[in-house]
């Protein structure tokens, strides 16, 4: 019998307990004076640490990025970067100034273009991209930070933390970082002898910082209603009357865009005029999109849980509790975590937009030149195996996929896209740009937003492809060809099959769902512009002033 | 700035009005003239677009105009500013529907 090596069995501990001995022996406490955050920085951060920076799409811990960002690369490098959304000028500076090396993310939006240089440049090694919940997921196994940089609201004395209504990821992270010998620094917008309610409590808390001006968020799901078009118009009344309805959707979650806005505006009109209130849209995993005010004030809609908040939202959500879901302080309370959850479980359908879609119904945001990364699509977009709750519409549309002795049903994965982008570019394309990525990025897996095999149906201004009724892939591709419009694939279509697709109803042109495009016209929007939604909102809602044009 | 002129067989329109104007030149969009042709059994179309290079995407735009709505005995001007096929074939049932007195 070999004997059991020695070893120690708390080395994070002991770790721990020496970053936290050289802050003290610099005479931090846990209050950090503002201009003192480089120093505790470097006093608890090593190099080779993996350290997760807080920022989503929404609220940014923008102080502490800057802050890391300008410690010095002697004293701080080859960090492994763990994060959400990299959408800070900041964020890249980490890389570029030599204090990190390696990134695993979800999103990158903004500095898409920067960072796919820093790739192509071999400055930034990409560990992968995921969609959120599986970098939460990887937190908790093998990507779990030894430094967390958050963003809360406020702080108390001890320490106790207040998110206010963008929560958003920090239980994840702090939880995965305070309970594996990890460091959890807080900036803060300001410290209150008494906070509205505690969301992380003080001894999970190692350092706060009253930063000095509040945490960026960005607006990022408001849609004004003034650029809604007519197309969008047309394709909302389609998705609504030929999905919508049919399947008797009440549980989902709207991707971002003004496709989905449209929908959203079109529930106290269109919908309301199909008789559809009460049957359709009643369960949100969903930002608190200010184009949802006119349903919500409509009574179409009996709850929202949101991923965070959105700027603007907050009187209007705290007057609505029993919508949306409130602490007893009366704000709201977010939470990306359970939001996916939500969005992967509990949810009927996911509808979204996206950039390229190929003729297997693959799509990606990923484009030639930038690197932007998923955020929530492709578990939201995704049919989850693990579902076993039936209901209506996840039955008729595993009976559509599998036939009538199915014995799972299916979620809906709706993609509604214009057939052209701005500047002509075709969405529909024979290969996605993502495969020519993968080779500059020399990553193993093209970046793929949602699987084709995932998509239930496609929405054009050409109709619906139903991909669920095909039977095979010849089928699927002519069904995606049939609606792909006068783009070279859309064309390139075989015109005989697309019409015995349409026989079978697998695909699907306005006229065939008693839609007349000459219909859609603005004036079915519910809200017309910006000021309507304040109008509808009773004046609770306050949109940003850069939305504002009275 | 790019002109292209076609002419497409199409059963004559039913009946005809004034001529009718549609949508605005703004970027993405694009505003359609409807007049009275001289055959009654083709409609004639004259573009002015801000877009080069598409000559072949308003070919097979405007061929299925033609081919699923009666537009024989028209002349249709377009003026374009880089308006999406999408848009381009609603504005042009739009206008045609107009043209015929329909309006909606």
């Amino acid at each position: 019998m070999n004997a059991p090596l020695p070893r120690d069995w708390d080395t994070l501990r002991q770790s721990r307990s020496r970053r936290l001995e050289r802050a003290a022996s610099l005479g931090f406490g846990k209050e950090i004076p503002v201009d003192r955050i480089i120093d505790l920085l470097e006093a608890v951060i090593q190099p080779g640490d993996r350290v997760c920076l807080e920022g989503n799409n929404q609220k940014q811990a923008d102080f502490l990025s800057e802050s890391l960002a300008d410690c010095s690369p002697e004293r701080i490098n080859h960090l492994s970067m763990v994060q959400s959304v990299l959408a800070l000028p900041s964020h890249v500076d980490l890389f570029e100034r030599g204090l990190a090396n390696r990134l695993d993310f979800s999103f990158s939006g903004p500095q898409g273009a920067r960072l796919a240089k820093l790739v192509q440049e071999q400055r930034i090694e990409i560990g992968a991209i995921h969609t959120y919940l599986e970098l939460f997921g990887r937190y908790f196994m093998d990507l779990t930070p030894n430094v967390a940089l958050i963003a809360a609201q406020a702080a108390d004395a001890e320490g106790n933390l207040y998110l206010g209504p963008n929560t958003e990821d920090t239980p994840a992270i702090v939880e995965a970082t305070a309970f594996k010998g990890g460091i959890v620094i807080a900036q803060v917008n300001e410290r209150l002898e008494k906070l509205p309610r505690v969301d992380v409590p003080a001894d999970w808390v190692d350092f706060t910082v009253l930063a000095p001006k509040p945490n960026y968020i960005e607006p990022l799901f408001t849609r004004d209603p003034a650029q809604i078009t007519e197309v969008q118009v047309l394709m909302a009344m389609m998705a609504i009357k030929g999905i919508y309805a049919e399947y008797g959707v009440t549980r989902l979650n709207h991707g971002i865009g003004f496709d989905t806005a449209a929908i959203e505006l079109l529930l106290p009109t269109y919908a309301a005029d199909l008789g559809l209130k009460g049957k359709i849209c009643t369960h949100w995993a969903l930002n608190p999109h200010p184009t949802l005010i006119p349903a919500i004030e409509a009574g179409f809609v009996e709850s929202v849980h949101c991923f965070g908040s959105e700027v603007g939202m907050d009187a209007y959500i705290s007057a609505r509790s029993d919508v949306f879901f409130t602490g007893a302080d009366g704000s709201m309370r977010s939470n990306r975590a359970f939001s996916q959850t939500a969005g992967l479980y509990a949810c009927d359908m996911f509808i979204g937009s996206t950039l390229q879609m190929d003729m297997a119904g693959n799509s990606s945001t990923a484009t030639l030149g930038r690197i932007t990364g998923f955020g929530g699509a492709p578990n939201m977009g995704s049919d989850p195996h693990g579902r076993r709750h039936a209901s209506p519409a996840w039955l008729k549309a595993g009976r559509e996929a599998y036939g009538s002795k199915a014995i799972r049903g299916r979620k809906l994965v709706v993609q509604m896209v214009e057939t052209f982008r701005e500047h002509m570019a075709p969405v529909f394309v024979e290969e996605l740009d993502a495969w020519k990525l993968q080779k500059s990025m020399g990553a193993e897996l093209p970046p793929i937003m949602i699987y084709g095999d995932d998509v239930s149906h496609i929405v054009t201004e050409e109709g619906i492809a139903n991909l669920l009724l095909c039977r095979s892939p010849e089928e699927r591709e002519q069904a995606i060809r049939g609606v792909a419009g006068f783009t070279p694939v859309g064309m390139a279509r075989d015109k005989a099959m697309v019409e015995n697709l349409r026989d079978r109803g697998i695909v699907r042109r306005p006229e065939d769902l008693g839609i007349d495009p000459r219909q859609a016209t603005r004036d079915l929007l519910a809200a017309r512009s910006v000021k309507d939604l304040v109008r509808w909102s009773g004046g609770l809602y306050a949109p940003p002033s850069r939305f504002r044009n009275w | 700035m790019e002109t292209l002129d076609f002419r497409f067989d199409s059963k004559p329109v039913p009946q005809a009005a004034d001529p009718a104007l549609c949508g605005v030149v703004g970027s993405g969009n694009l505003e359609i003239l409807v007049q009275a042709g001289a055959q009654p059994n083709a409609c004639e179309v004259s573009i002015k677009t801000s877009a080069r290079g598409f000559a072949s995407t308003w070919q097979a735009v405007l061929a299925s105009f033609a081919a699923s709505h009666p537009a024989g005995g028209t002349r249709i001007a377009i003026n374009d500013m880089g308006a999406t096929p999408a848009v381009v074939s609603l504005r042009l049932a739009q206008v045609l529907a107009e043209y015929q007195g329909g309006g909606q």
